[in-house]
């Protein structure tokens, strides 16, 4: 018996991804800020019919975007920022609009959130958050105190369980093992073990045999059991940062960013950028990259 | 910028805010001095670390602990550790951590706001979200630096508690540094105190720029100014482009 006969060939076109999602799933979203987002499988998401989304995510761009094209319902997240910029225009824009719901919880919290979830547990105990606002607005939350000394409360923060998980990584077979190659996995593989299910987009799809050609075994952060499909979109955290494939495209960031705080700029921008498929996406970067002398 | 020959013998207040902000990590040994509220933060936490507390553990900014201590925005020599986020949140639990922040809005116990500005549920200014303020203060030793020093930021409440104060279960918060002065909290209730002017600043800026009743010594000491060698680390090894004046511009002066 061969492994390669076990494990069914899992490379999908993007669109076969996105048809797959349901309106009002929850979709957990990898990477960290503006760091290798699966962006290229957010633009799809913006692109099709999907509404009322709960999107999961150390929130970036990938929250931004799908918040200015109306998919999301509710977000969670620590955050959402830009990084370099730290606010992230669109977020910014639902949340004073009041046009999202938001469950705010600590990073630490988050995590939590995940291991539960990637552990089938309900809940995780953490001091993170006693005394803040997070209680405040998350009335949800209960705490707990240890069965042992029976004094320390602790937040029980709850599993993040989804439907659907997104993670863009360096490289994948077509089994859907999943390679990260810069310096940080963030809470990827968290992710892929706590959602139903997880898809990976990959800057390059490699043989199974390449794999250790590309980097070290513990690089190898994602198991093909827990994968349902893989797709390769080269550049496809642009304008994030995939490291070491390509750094964050500031330039384009910016580019983003300023569109954002104009609505006659951003429709500009929209129909630009995002009117087309991956493809014309791509190609109109390119363009613009060369009209900007990047 | 001031005058190389005028600036060895009198210390910008940038330079003045920097070493205050060193100050906070003295006796911290070997745990992670996280400055990660702006430039003035990040060279206090390196130059505690080249000059009075050699055992600190210092970060580039992104995942590496740096064995060696470089220049601001310069990649390090060497590397003694790896430091992704979810180590970050593992260390934050951990405990041996000591943060530098910012904060949008602070009280007088020492609560803070990063997360937005007006009611919660529809804000009138969304900021960051909290982050990971809310674990960082309950477990770990936070100071903050506030590079204005206003009533906008010293308010009575803060809109959405991100760091918890001392009447909220805080850790320890050592300092709270800004561009006027260095606060912290030793008063029988934990309310916040003035420790220290820095020199060319008054009691009456200080209290005036505070906006909740701030208790004052009966004497207030002035900040200790920067030694040669500190200035010169500052100067010549950490800072030569002089990013620290961005934070605390000399021409702005109040």
């Amino acid at each position: 018996m061969t492994t390669a006969s076990n494990a069914a060939a899992k490379e999908l076109p993007i669109e076969e991804v996105v048809g797959s999602i349901e309106s009002g799933m929850t979709v957990g979203i990898g990477g960290w800020g503006s760091r290798r987002k699966p962006m290229a499988l957010v633009r799809a998401i913006c692109r099709s019919g999907l509404t009322d989304l709960t999107v999961i995510s150390y929130g970036g761009p990938d929250v931004g975007l799908l918040c200015a094209y109306g998919k999301v319902r509710r977000v969670v997240a620590p955050f959402a920022t830009l990084d370099s910029i730290p606010l992230e225009p669109h977020f910014r824009r639902a949340r004073q609009q009041g046009t999202i719901a938001f469950t705010e919880y600590d990073e630490g919290m988050f995590m939590f959130g995940l291991y539960a979830a990637a552990h089938r547990l309900p809940f995780l105990p953490t001091p993170s958050g006693l005394g803040s606002d997070v209680m405040r607005v998350n009335p949800e939350l209960r705490t707990v105190r240890s069965p042992y000394d029976g004094r320390e409360e602790l937040v029980a923060m709850p599993a993040l369980t989804m439907d659907v998980a997104l993670i863009h990584l360096n490289r994948a077979d077509r089994r859907g093992n999943g390679q990260y190659l810069g310096p940080d996995p963030y809470l990827d593989d968290l992710f892929a073990k706590a959602a139903a299910r997880t898809y990976v987009s990959c800057e390059r799809l490699v043989e199974t045999a390449d794999l250790l050609k590309e980097g070290p075994v513990q690089s190898l952060l994602i198991s093909r059991s827990h994968v349902t499909g893989v797709v390769e979109t080269p550049n496809g955290a642009h304008f994030t940062s995939c490291e070491p494939d390509h750094g964050r495209d500031e330039a384009f960031q910016r580019a983003y960013a300023a569109a954002a705080g104009d609505p006659a700029a951003w429709t500009a921008f929209r129909e630009r950028f995002l009117a087309g498929d991956e493809a014309a996406y791509q190609s109109a970067v390119r363009a613009w990259r060369q009209e900007e002398g990047r | 910028m001031t005058e190389r020959s005028e600036a060895s013998t009198s210390a910008t207040r940038a330079e003045v805010c920097v070493t205050a902000c060193a100050e906070a990590f003295r006796g911290d040994g070997e745990t992670l001095a996280a400055g990660i509220g702006g430039a003035v933060t990040v060279l206090a936490a390196r130059l505690a670390r080249l000059t009075f507390e050699p055992g600190l553990l210092t970060h580039d900014g992104v995942c590496l602990l740096t064995g060696d201590v470089p220049a601001l925005g310069e990649s390090p020599g060497e590397v003694e550790g790896w430091l992704p986020f979810r180590e970050h949140l593992w260390l934050v639990l951990n405990g041996r951590r000591h943060v530098m922040l910012g904060a949008s809005q602070i009280d007088r116990f020492g609560n803070t706001n990063i997360s937005c500005i007006g009611d919660w549920a529809r804000p009138k200014a969304q900021l960051l979200g909290v982050r990971g303020v809310p674990g960082n203060t309950r477990c770990d030793t936070t100071s903050y630096w506030i590079p204005r020093h206003s009533p906008r930021v010293f308010v009575e409440t803060v809109d959405m508690v991100s760091g918890v104060g001392y009447d909220r279960g805080a850790h320890e918060i050592r300092v709270v540094v800004t561009d006027l002065a260095v606060l912290d909290f030793a008063t029988p209730d934990r309310r916040m105190r003035l420790r220290s002017v820095h020199p060319g600043v008054t009691l009456d800026q200080v209290v005036a720029a505070t906006g909740f009743d701030l208790a004052v010594p009966d004497a207030v000491p002035t900040t200790r100014v920067p030694d040669a060698e500190e200035l010169r680390v500052i100067r010549e090894v950490l800072d030569p482009d002089g990013l620290r004046d961005r934070e605390v511009p000399e021409g702005s002066r109040r």
